[in-house]
C-alpha cells in the first residue's frame, strides 16, 4: 500500500499539468469511450448474424446487420484515431509545459545547485524524464484506460450470455493477473541495475570523449577502449535480463490465455450440448461468448504491456518533482534600483555610489570547510581594488560573494550602506559586471554576445563597448563581420578574442561595480598593451575588483590585499607593501627576479 | 540502412536464427488451436460428441503449453539479439572514434560525439529490438495462417490477398509523408538541447547578468518549436491505426456477406468461418506489427545516419611501424608548412628550427599566431601538409604515435584530469609507477607541495574534471602526469597560466634542475615564464620572425621588444 501511495504522489503531481488541458483530456476521454463502447458492441452483433441470418441463410437480412456492423466499426475507427490523435497533442501539451517548468525553475537555483549536480545529470530532467512522461501519455494512457474499459465491458457482456461459464474464464484472469504482478516485481529490480549500468556507461562516455584529446595525448586508447568494454558488457548482462523478464511475460500471458480459450470452449460446448440456461446458450452465443473472452484477456497483456512505460514514467516524475521542490535563491529584499534621468538610485531616492564593505565575513562552500575568514574589506566608490594570491586561496570566491552567488556563513557585506540582503537580487547583480578568465559565448552573432551584456544597447553601443574593449579590429575582420555565428561556445574564436568580447559585454552593461577576474590572461600582452587606454575608460568613475597573476596590472590599483588561506594578510598600496616586505613583496620580486 | 545494420547483428546471427525458427513453431501451434476449435464447434456441438470434446480440449491445452514454451525460447533469444546489437555498435563506434585524429574529434566536436555514442545508440537498439521481435514472429505467422485459411476456404483466403497491396500502399504513404516531419522534429529537438546545454555552462555569467527572462524566452521558443514539430509527426504517425482498421473491417464485412452465399450452398460451416475470423485477426495483427517496425525504424534513420558519420570517417593520420623509443630530444623541422585541409590559408608558413637535446625552448607570439599548432605538430597531433619534422633524429612519421607520443609529451592548453584518485590520475603516463617515481614526477611539476596537504594524498578522489582543485593545481598536476612518461621532450603549451608567479618561476628552476636532458618547449604569454630559456622563437602570423636569447633577442628583435616592455615597465619603474 505504501508502494501504492509512493506512485500516486508523482501522477499527482502528472494530473497538475493534465488538468490544465482538461478539455483535450475530455475530448479524448469521450472518444476512448464511444471506442470502447463499439468494441463492446461489434462481437454482439455477430450471434444475431450467425443465429439469425447466417444458419437460415437469410440472405437480405444479413446485408441490413452488415451495414450496422460496419456503423459500428466506423465508429471505432473514428474514435480510435480521434483519441489517438488528441492523446498526442495531450501528451506534447503537458510535455511542452513541464519542459519550460523545468527550465524557468533551473534558473532559479542557486549556484550551490550546480556545484553538485553535474550537466548530464540535469540535462537529462529536460530529454529522458520528460520523454516517459510524454511516452507514458501518448501510448500508455489511452492503452490503459482502453484495456480497463474493455475488460469491464467484455466481461459484463459474458455475465449476461452465461454466468457460470464467466467463473470457469474468470479464474483465468485472476491467475494472469497474478502473473503480471508478480513480474513486474522481478523485473522491476532488474531494471533498475539495468538503469544503473547505463547511467554507469554514459557518465564514462561523457567523461572519457570530452577528454579524447588527452587519451590521443597518452595514447591511452587501449585502456580507455577496455574500461568502455567492461561497461558496455555489464551494461549487456543486465539489460539483455531485464528486457527478458520484461518481455518473457507475454508468451506466459498468451499461454494462460491459449488454455483459458481451450477449456472455456470445452465447458461450453459441453453446455451448449447439455442444453444449459434452458438452451438458450446456444452456438451463437457461445461464439459471441469466446469473442468477449478473448477480447477481455487481451486488455491484461496490454496492462502488463504498458506497466514499464508507467514505472519508467513514475521514475521520472519523481525526478522532476524533486526538482521543483528544491529551494529557489533566497531573494526577499526591499531595496531596489531604479534608473531616473539616466542615473540610477536607490528606491528611487539617494544616487548608486558603489561602496563596498565586508565586515568579518566568513564563508564555505560546505557547512565545516571554511574558505574565507573573517574578511573584512572597504571599496569606496571608483576605486580600484586588487586581489592578490595564491591559487585557490580565495580570490575568486571574494567576488562571488559580492553578487550573492552563494550566502555568507557569518559576518555582513553591504553595498552603499545597505546589506546585500536587503537588496533585490536581479537589480543587485544588474549593478555589477564580471568578466572571468572562461569566457561563456552562446551560439549567436558576436553582436548578440555583446547585447547580452545590456539588452536594450544599439548596434551603436555594441560597436563602441568592441572599441572600447579593443574587439572591434578582429570583429570587423570576421566573415560576417558583427553578424558572425559563434558556434560550440565560440570555437572558432581564440581565448584572447573570446576574453575581448567579454570586456565588450561588460563594457556595454555601464555598471556600477565591475569585477575583473584574470580577465585579461589570455589577452597577449601586446594586444593587452593596445586596448590599455579602453580599459582605463571602462574602469573610470566604477569600484573595479581586480584579480590578476600579472602584478603589472595592480600596481596601479588604490588599494591590494594580498589574500593567502582564506585571510587577507596584507593590505595597502603598491609601495607600501613593497616596503613590508612580505608576501608581496617576495612575489612581486618572483616575477622580476629572473632580470 | 541494412548494410549499416546487418554486420553488428553478425555475432548474434545464431540468435536471430533461433529466434525465428521458435516463433515459426510458435505460430504454428498456435494457429492450430485455432483449426481445433472450429472442430470443436463444428463436430462437438454438430454431433453432441462429448469424448471428441474432451479430447479436443485436451489436445489444445497440450499445444497451447508448446506455445508458450517456444514463445519463451524465441523472447529469450531475440532479446539477446536486440540488447548484443545494441552493445556491438556502441563498440564499434568507440573503437572508431579511438582511432580518431584531433581533427576527426574537432569535426564532431565531442558534446555530438557523446549523443551519437548514448542518446543515438538507444534510439537505434530499441528499434532494431522492437524490428527483430516482430520480425521473428510476423511473417510467419502471416504464412501460416494464410495457409491454413487457404485449406479451410480457398474462396475466403483470396479475399485476404487483398489485404497485403493495400497494407504496403498505406504504409508507404504514411512513411514517406513522415520522415521530413521526424527530421524537423529531431532538428528542434537538437536545438533545444543545445540551448539547455549553453544554459547550464554559462549559468554564472547568466546569473551574473540577470539574463533569466531572456534565457527564458530563448528556451522558450525553442520548446514551442519542439512542440509543433512533435505534435505534427507524432499526430500523422497515428494514422497507422485507423487505416489499418478500415482494411481489417471492409474485410470482415466482406467475408460475412461471402461466408452467407457459401453457408447457404454448404461449401462452409460457422466454425470454419470463426475460425477464418481469426486468421484474419492474426493476419491483420501481424501485419500491422511489421508495418509498425518500419515506422519505428524510420524514426531511427536520423541517430542511424548520425552513428554511421561516426563509423566512416577516416582517420587522417597514418601510423608508422618504428616501434624504437625515440632516442634523444633533437627536434628539426624542416621547410614545415601547415594548414588545415588541403585548401585554404597556411597557419604555419617554410618553419626551419634545429633544437638539440635538453635545450629549453620558450616560444612566444601574439594571441592567433599558431603557437599551439606549431608544437601541436611534433607529436604528430596533426600532420605536416608540407616538409618534415625529425625527432630524436629520425622522420616522427615512421614511428608508430605510441612511441612517438611516449617520447613527446605535451600538455595541452585544455587538459581534462579524469575522475578517480591523483594516482590513478598521475599513471596515465606510466601504469606501472611505484611511490618513488610519483614523487619525482610531482616534485618537478612543484605539485607535491599541495598533493602532501591533502588530507588522503595521493589517494584523494578528483571528482569529474578534477573541480575539487583549483585551477593552478589542476595544471602541475597535468605538467606531472605527462613527466610520468618520461619524455624526451616536453612540451607545456601555456600550461602554467593559472599558476602564480612565484610557484611558476619555481616550476621553471625544477625543470633545469631535475630534467637537464629533456628537451622543454614552454609556450607562454609572460616574457617572465620564458626568458631564462636557451633560446625563445617569435612567431608572428604563422611565421618565425625571430630566434634567440633574451639578450639577443632584446637587441634584434621588435616585437620581442615591444611585448617586453608593456610587460615589465611596472616592475622596472618602481623597481
Amino acid at each position: 500500500m505504501a508502494k501504492f501511495r509512493k506512485m500516486l504522489k508523482p501522477m499527482g503531481f502528472l494530473m497538475g499539468y493534465v488538468s490544465k488541458y482538461r478539455l483535450i483530456l475530455a475530448a479524448a476521454i469521450f472518444f476512448v469511450l464511444t471506442g470502447a463502447a463499439a468494441s463492446v458492441t461489434a462481437p454482439y452483433l455477430i450471434k444475431p448474424i450467425v443465429n439469425d441470418y447466417l444458419l437460415p441463410g437469410d440472405i437480405p437480412g444479413l446485408v441490413s446487420m452488415l451495414v450496422l456492423l460496419a456503423v459500428v466499426y466506423a465508429v471505432i475507427t473514428v474514435s480510435g484515431y480521434c483519441s489517438a490523435r488528441l492523446l498526442v497533442r495531450l501528451a506534447q501539451r503537458v510535455t511542452h509545459a513541464l519542459r519550460q517548468d523545468v527550465f524557468n525553475k533551473v534558473q532559479s537555483l542557486p549556484m550551490s545547485y550546480f556545484d553538485k549536480h553535474t550537466h548530464g545529470e540535469i540535462m537529462s530532467l529536460y530529454t529522458n524524464d520528460a520523454d516517459t512522461v510524454s511516452t507514458f501519455i501518448s501510448n500508455s494512457l489511452s492503452a490503459m484506460i482502453t484495456a480497463v474499459l474493455t475488460f469491464i465491458g467484455c466481461v459484463t457482456m459474458m455475465l449476461i450470455l452465461n454466468p457460470v461459464l464467466t467463473l470457469v474464464s474468470g479464474a483465468f484472469f485472476a491467475v494472469m493477473a497474478i502473473v503480471v504482478t508478480k513480474s513486474g516485481g522481478i523485473s522491476r529490480k532488474s531494471f533498475v541495475a539495468q538503469q544503473q549500468d547505463m547511467a554507469s556507461l554514459n557518465g564514462y562516455i561523457e567523461e572519457m570523449t570530452s577528454g579524447q584529446k588527452v587519451i590521443k595525448v597518452f595514447s591511452h586508447e587501449k585502456q580507455a577502449m577496455e574500461g568502455f568494454e567492461e561497461r558496455n558488457n555489464a551494461l549487456l548482462t543486465s539489460s539483455a535480463k531485464a528486457q527478458l523478464y520484461g518481455a518473457i511475460i507475454n508468451p506466459f500471458l498468451g499461454g494462460i490465455a491459449a488454455t483459458n480459450t481451450s477449456v472455456s470452449s470445452c465447458v461450453g460446448v459441453l453446455m451448449v450440448i447439455a442444453g444449459f440456461m434452458g438452451g438458450r446458450f446456444d452456438i451463437g452465443s457461445l461464439i459471441s461468448y469466446i469473442r468477449y473472452m478473448q477480447d477481455a484477456g487481451r486488455p491484461v497483456a496490454q496492462f502488463s504491456g504498458q506497466i514499464n512505460f508507467f514505472l519508467a514514467a513514475t521514475a521520472g516524475l519523481e525526478r522532476l518533482m524533486k526538482l521543483m521542490e528544491q529551494p529557489a535563491e533566497i531573494d526577499d529584499g526591499q531595496w531596489d534600483i531604479s534608473e531616473e534621468n539616466g542615473a540610477k538610485a536607490w528606491n528611487g531616492g539617494t544616487p548608486v555610489a558603489g561602496d563596498i564593505r565586508f565586515e568579518n565575513v566568513d564563508f564555505g562552500y560546505v557547512e565545516d570547510q571554511r574558505i574565507l575568514k573573517g574578511i573584512s574589506l572597504h571599496a569606496q566608490p571608483g576605486k580600484k581594488i586588487a586581489l592578490v594570491g595564491s591559487t585557490g586561496a580565495g580570490k575568486t570566491t571574494i567576488t562571488n560573494l559580492i553578487n550573492r552567488f552563494y550566502e555568507i556563513n557569518g559576518g555582513s557585506i553591504t553595498f552603499d550602506g545597505i546589506d546585500l540582503r536587503d537588496i533585490k537580487k536581479d537589480d543587485l547583480r544588474q549593478s555589477l559586471s564580471m568578466v572571468l578568465q572562461d569566457t561563456h559565448l552562446f551560439t549567436d552573432t558576436v553582436r548578440e554576445n555583446i547585447r547580452f551584456g545590456r539588452l536594450d544597447a544599439s548596434d551603436e553601443d555594441v560597436e563602441n563597448a568592441a572599441k572600447l574593449a579593443g574587439a572591434h579590429f578582429f570583429i570587423s575582420h570576421l566573415p560576417q563581420g558583427y553578424d558572425t555565428v559563434l558556434f560550440s561556445d565560440g570555437a572558432n574564436l581564440s581565448q584572447g578574442q573570446r576574453q575581448l568580447i567579454a570586456i565588450a559585454r561588460a563594457a556595454v552593461a555601464d555598471p556600477a561595480i565591475l569585477v575583473l577576474d584574470e580577465a585579461t590572461s589570455s589577452i597577449d600582452t601586446r594586444t593587452e598593451k593596445l586596448i590599455e587606454e579602453g580599459m582605463d575608460r571602462l574602469m573610470e568613475g566604477r569600484t573595479v575588483f581586480i584579480i590578476a597573476h600579472r602584478l603589472s596590472t595592480v600596481r596601479n590599483c588604490d588599494c591590494i590585499l594580498v589574500i593567502e588561506g582564506g585571510e587577507i594578510i596584507e593590505r595597502g598600496n603598491h609601495d607600501q607593501l613593497l616596503a613590508l616586505g612580505g608576501r608581496y613583496h617576495a612575489l612581486y620580486t618572483g616575477a622580476v627576479e629572473l632580470d | 540502412m541494412y548494410k549499416l545494420i546487418l554486420p553488428y547483428l553478425g555475432k548474434y546471427k545464431k540468435d536471430v536464427i533461433l529466434s525465428v525458427i521458435c516463433s515459426t513453431v510458435e505460430s504454428f501451434f498456435d494457429l492450430s488451436v485455432t483449426l481445433l476449435m472450429a472442430y470443436l464447434l463444428d463436430y462437438g456441438i454438430g454431433r453432441s460428441d462429448i469424448a471428441y470434446t474432451l479430447k479436443l480440449g485436451c489436445l489444445m491445452i497440450g499445444l497451447g503449453l508448446l506455445v508458450v514454451g517456444m514463445g519463451i525460447l524465441s523472447v529469450k533469444y531475440s532479446t539477446r539479439a536486440g540488447m548484443g546489437f545494441g552493445a556491438e555498435l556502441r563498440k564499434a563506434q568507440y573503437k572508431a572514434i579511438q582511432g580518431y585524429t584531433f581533427k576527426n574529434i574537432e569535426t564532431f566536436g565531442t558534446g555530438s560525439l557523446i549523443n551519437r555514442l548514448t542518446g543515438d545508440v538507444t534510439a537505434v537498439q530499441s528499434a532494431v529490438c522492437t524490428a527483430i521481435k516482430t520480425l521473428a514472429r510476423a511473417p510467419s505467422m502471416v504464412i501460416i495462417a494464410f495457409i491454413m485459411s487457404f485449406m479451410v476456404n480457398k474462396t475466403v483466403a483470396l479475399l485476404f490477398l487483398t489485404i497485403f497491396p493495400a497494407f504496403v500502399i498505406i504504409y508507404a504513404i504514411i512513411i514517406r509523408n513522415l520522415m521530413p516531419r521526424y527530421k524537423t522534429m529531431q532538428e528542434s529537438i537538437d536545438s533545444m538541447n543545445l540551448i539547455t546545454q549553453e544554459n547550464l555552462t554559462g549559468m554564472g555569467i547568466i546569473k551574473a547578468f540577470v539574463r533569466r527572462d531572456q534565457q527564458k524566452k530563448r528556451f522558450g521558443d525553442a520548446n514551442n518549436k519542439v512542440f509543433r514539430s512533435s505534435d505534427r509527426a507524432y499526430g500523422f504517425g497515428v494514422l497507422n491505426g485507423p487505416f489499418s482498421n478500415l482494411i481489417m473491417y471492409a474485410v470482415i464485412i466482406a467475408m460475412y456477406r461471402i461466408g452467407g452465399d457459401l453457408i447457404i450452398k454448404n461449401y462452409l460451416s460457422v466454425g470454419e468461418l470463426t475460425s477464418l475470423i481469426s486468421y484474419l485477426n492474426s493476419i491483420m495483427t501481424q501485419t500491422l506489427g511489421i508495418g509498425s517496425v518500419f515506422l519505428v525504424l524510420s524514426r531511427s534513420v536520423v541517430s542511424l545516419r548520425r552513428i554511421s558519420e561516426v563509423l566512416a570517417q577516416v582517420p587522417d593520420i597514418e601510423d608508422g611501424s618504428v616501434e624504437q623509443a625515440v632516442e634523444d630530444g633533437t627536434i628539426e623541422f624542416e621547410n614545415v608548412s601547415f594548414r588545415y585541409g588541403s585548401s585554404g590559408k597556411y597557419i604555419l608558413e617554410n618553419i626551419d628550427l634545429d633544437i638539440s637535446s635538453g635545450e629549453t625552448i620558450g616560444i612566444i607570439g601574439g594571441t592567433g599566431s599558431a603557437k599551439s599548432t606549431l608544437v601541436n605538430l611534433i607529436p604528430r597531433l596533426y600532420d605536416v601538409s608540407d616538409g618534415c619534422i625529425k625527432v630524436g633524429g629520425r622522420d616522427i612519421r615512421e614511428y608508430t604515435l605510441k612511441t612517438l607520443r611516449d617520447g613527446v609529451s605535451i600538455v595541452l592548453q585544455q587538459n581534462t584530469l579524469f575522475s578517480g584518485t591523483i594516482r590513478e590520475n598521475l599513471r596515465w603516463g606510466d601504469p606501472t609507477a611505484d611511490e618513488t617515481e610519483l614523487d619525482t614526477a610531482c616534485d618537478a611539476a612543484c605539485a607535491s607541495e599541495f598533493i602532501s596537504r591533502l588530507p588522503e594524498g595521493y589517494d584523494t578522489v578528483l571528482s569529474q574534471g578534477g573541480v575539487n582543485l583549483s585551477g593552478g593545481q589542476r595544471q602541475r598536476l597535468c605538467i606531472a602526469r605527462a613527466l610520468m612518461k618520461k619524455p624526451k621532450v616536453l612540451i607545456l603549451d601555456d600550461s602554467t597560466s593559472a599558476v602564480d608567479m612565484a610557484t611558476d618561476a619555481a616550476i621553471r628552476r625544477s625543470f633545469r634542475e631535475n630534467l637537464p636532458g629533456v628537451t622543454k618547449l614552454i609556450i607562454a604569454q609572460r616574457i617572465a615564464s620564458v626568458m631564462d630559456a636557451d633560446r625563445i622563437i617569435v612567431i608572428d602570423e604563422g611565421r618565425v620572425t625571430a630566434i634567440g636569447s633574451h639578450s639577443e633577442l632584446m637587441e634584434r628583435s621588435d616585437i620581442y621588444r615591444t611585448i617586453y616592455k608593456t610587460q615589465q615597465e611596472g616592475a622596472l619603474i618602481d623597481g
